[in-house]
């Protein structure tokens, strides 16, 4: 269809039309992350002498933060919580199954992209129920299963725990993902491949990877940005037991929710922030250098 | 050797992918079979058949309500989106505003950005000084914001796709913007502005921080909270409560997928969801 040319609308309509929306976002969305910032360099408390009247305290926040042993350990249980669940686990596992299923129809793939897909389109307080269910110590059905009567998978290992629930939870964006992409392997390339005796391995590696470099990228940095952020395992361990499974997300609402230390939560965020932002550049970079506009 | 090892392989694929559906079967027995199980445990085990456990919803007092309120917020949520997204979108597709292309990205990178987790302090605070807190209008208005450099982006996708003739003949009847826009533009995008309704309120309908942070009070709070305090306060949780009210609270998510998927595809889907 031809591309409707601009220029049907005059300027001073326009502008009414786009302010709604970009007062909205601006208050909502851009003063909120200018407004981390600020609140990070302060010692804005929710109670208490500090609350009513906070001071600038500079950097103080973000060394403290470093130098504290929690902060570190959250750190260190976040990087293993992306690097497991999202890169190793929902990566890996989305593409064993799309490979898995790219060459069959019917109703064994129907139900398989139905079971991942609805893992993935749950309430997050549903998953996270149906997994405290799944593990608990008494009658858990996985303690059935497997004969380990008493054995408490979320106090004893509560970051394994976390890591399985996550790749449970979001492993269908990357099967659909790399489902989508594989579409793009001629399979004549492959054929060639098999004929002249390479193995499967062989034929991911030289065949199959060349050509879904693109989605591999996409991939990464989507499932870590969206993993980095995920507030989920706060509804299963909610960071315990003693902060074992504290990631990033949870760490921050312990200390400035529950804790209420709103300027030192917020140093963290903008740590968060700017994460976010260098993921999300890479994101859209690569959209460009692909050519594609579209956000998908 | 090879009809050996295309055998194996033909093996090898089918105990994976009969793995692949253990795995992502085993946790959801218990949302198909506790909800109708006469006495729910923990277990998930074959049901003796009833329906009493949702007739136990409406002993409980949050129950129905948070889902009213959840359709209160979702539904708000996705009215304002829907109407300030389409008022944008049609502005910037139709208008010469010079780094619109650059706004429209800088948007888009800034809701993937400034996420519930990293905006969770000034968004409980913005909310408190606005006298927002307890109100669905906080809820509302903090979860549209995120949504709606998406939804102006996809809804521009569907205003530059219509031809703009009629708008032309309209403008030369004497019509004004505004009445070109409800009478001729909207019908036009009309499946586009339900897809992004859709996909708002499914948005909406299972955001847990938010409204978590932004609602202290248990009679304005939606499913996604009632749901977590039900399991979490103290004593024995009630499993009828909470199997039927899992299962009620996820209908409606799966039947707006399948709404959306089957409109629009996964490029939509993939590219949206958070």
């Amino acid at each position: 269809m031809a591309r409707a040319e601009s220029g049907t609308l005059g300027r001073r309509p326009a502008v009414g039309f786009v302010l709604p929306a970009l007062v909205l976002i601006g208050v909502f969305l851009v003063f909120p992350a200018l407004w981390t910032v600020y609140l990070g360099l302060t010692d804005y408390r929710l109670t208490g002498l500090a609350a009513a009247d906070p001071q600038v305290v500079g950097a103080a926040n973000y060394a403290e933060a470093l130098g504290d042993e929690r902060f570190r350990t959250s750190l260190w249980l976040t990087v293993q919580f992306v690097l497991g669940s999202a890169v190793l686990g929902q990566a890996v596992l989305g593409f064993a199954i799309a490979w898995a299923l790219r060459d069959r129809r019917g109703p064994l793939k129907s139900l398989t992209e139905g079971l991942v897909l609805l893992a993935w389109i749950l309430p997050s307080s549903v998953v996270a129920f149906l997994w405290i269910a799944l593990l608990d110590r008494d009658g858990g059905t996985l303690n059935a299963i497997l004969h380990t009567p008493g054995f408490a998978w979320l106090l004893d290992h509560p970051m394994a725990s976390i890591i399985v629930f996550n790749v449970w939870r979001g492993t269908a964006f990357s099967m659909m993902l790399y489902g989508a992409a594989l579409e793009n392997v001629p399979p004549s390339h492959l054929e060639t491949a098999r004929l002249a005796g390479a193995s499967t391995l062989q034929q991911l590696r030289d065949v199959v990877l060349p050509h879904i470099k693109g989605h591999v990228l996409t991939n990464l940095l989507l499932i870590t940005l969206w993993t980095f952020n995920d507030f989920t395992a706060f509804q299963l361990t909610a960071g315990g037991p003693e902060g074992r499974s504290e990631i990033l997300p949870v760490y921050i609402y312990n200390v400035a929710m529950s804790g209420g230390r709103l300027g030192f939560g917020a140093a963290v965020s903008f740590l968060v922030l700017v994460v976010n932002l260098v993921l999300a550049f890479g994101y859209l970079r690569l959209l460009r250098s692909r050519g594609e506009v579209r956000p998908s | 050797m090879t009809p050996v090892r295309h055998m194996l392989g033909t093996i090898g694929r089918a105990a994976f992918l009969a793995l692949v559906l253990g795995f992502f079967a085993l946790p959801l027995l218990w949302l198909a079979s506790a909800p109708f199980d006469a006495h729910p445990s923990i277990t998930a085990s074959v049901p003796e058949f009833t329906l009493a456990n949702f007739r136990a919803l409406l002993d409980n007092p949050y129950a129905l309500g948070s889902l009213r309120n959840s359709l209160i917020q979702a539904c708000g949520s996705a009215a304002l989106v829907v109407t300030l997204a389409a008022l944008a979108a049609y502005a910037l597709s139709r208008a010469r505003v010079p780094g619109r292309d650059a706004l429209l990205y800088v948007l888009l990178l800034l809701s993937s950005v400034v996420t519930g987790t990293a905006a969770m302090v000034p968004l409980f605070e913005l909310a408190t000084r606005l006298n927002l807190i307890d109100t669905h209008l906080g809820v509302v208005l903090t979860l549209s914001g995120g949504l709606l450099p998406a939804a102006i982006f996809i809804l521009k996708d569907f205003m530059d796709a219509t031809p703009t003739s009629y708008e032309e003949s309209a403008r030369v009847f004497g019509a004004s913007p505004g009445q070109v826009l409800r009478h001729v533009v909207i019908p036009l995008v009309r499946p586009g502005l339900a897809t992004i309704a859709v996909w708002a309120v499914a948005g909406v309908w299972g955001s847990f921080l938010q409204p978590f942070i932004l609602l202290r009070d248990p009679d304005k709070a939606p499913g996604a909270v009632i749901l977590y305090t039900l399991y979490t306060e103290g004593g024995a949780p009630r499993l009828d409560v909470i199997s039927a009210f899992s299962l009620l609270y996820s209908l409606p998510v799966v039947v707006m997928y399948v709404f959306v998927s089957r409109r629009y595809g996964f490029r939509f889907h993939g590219g949206i969801k958070r």
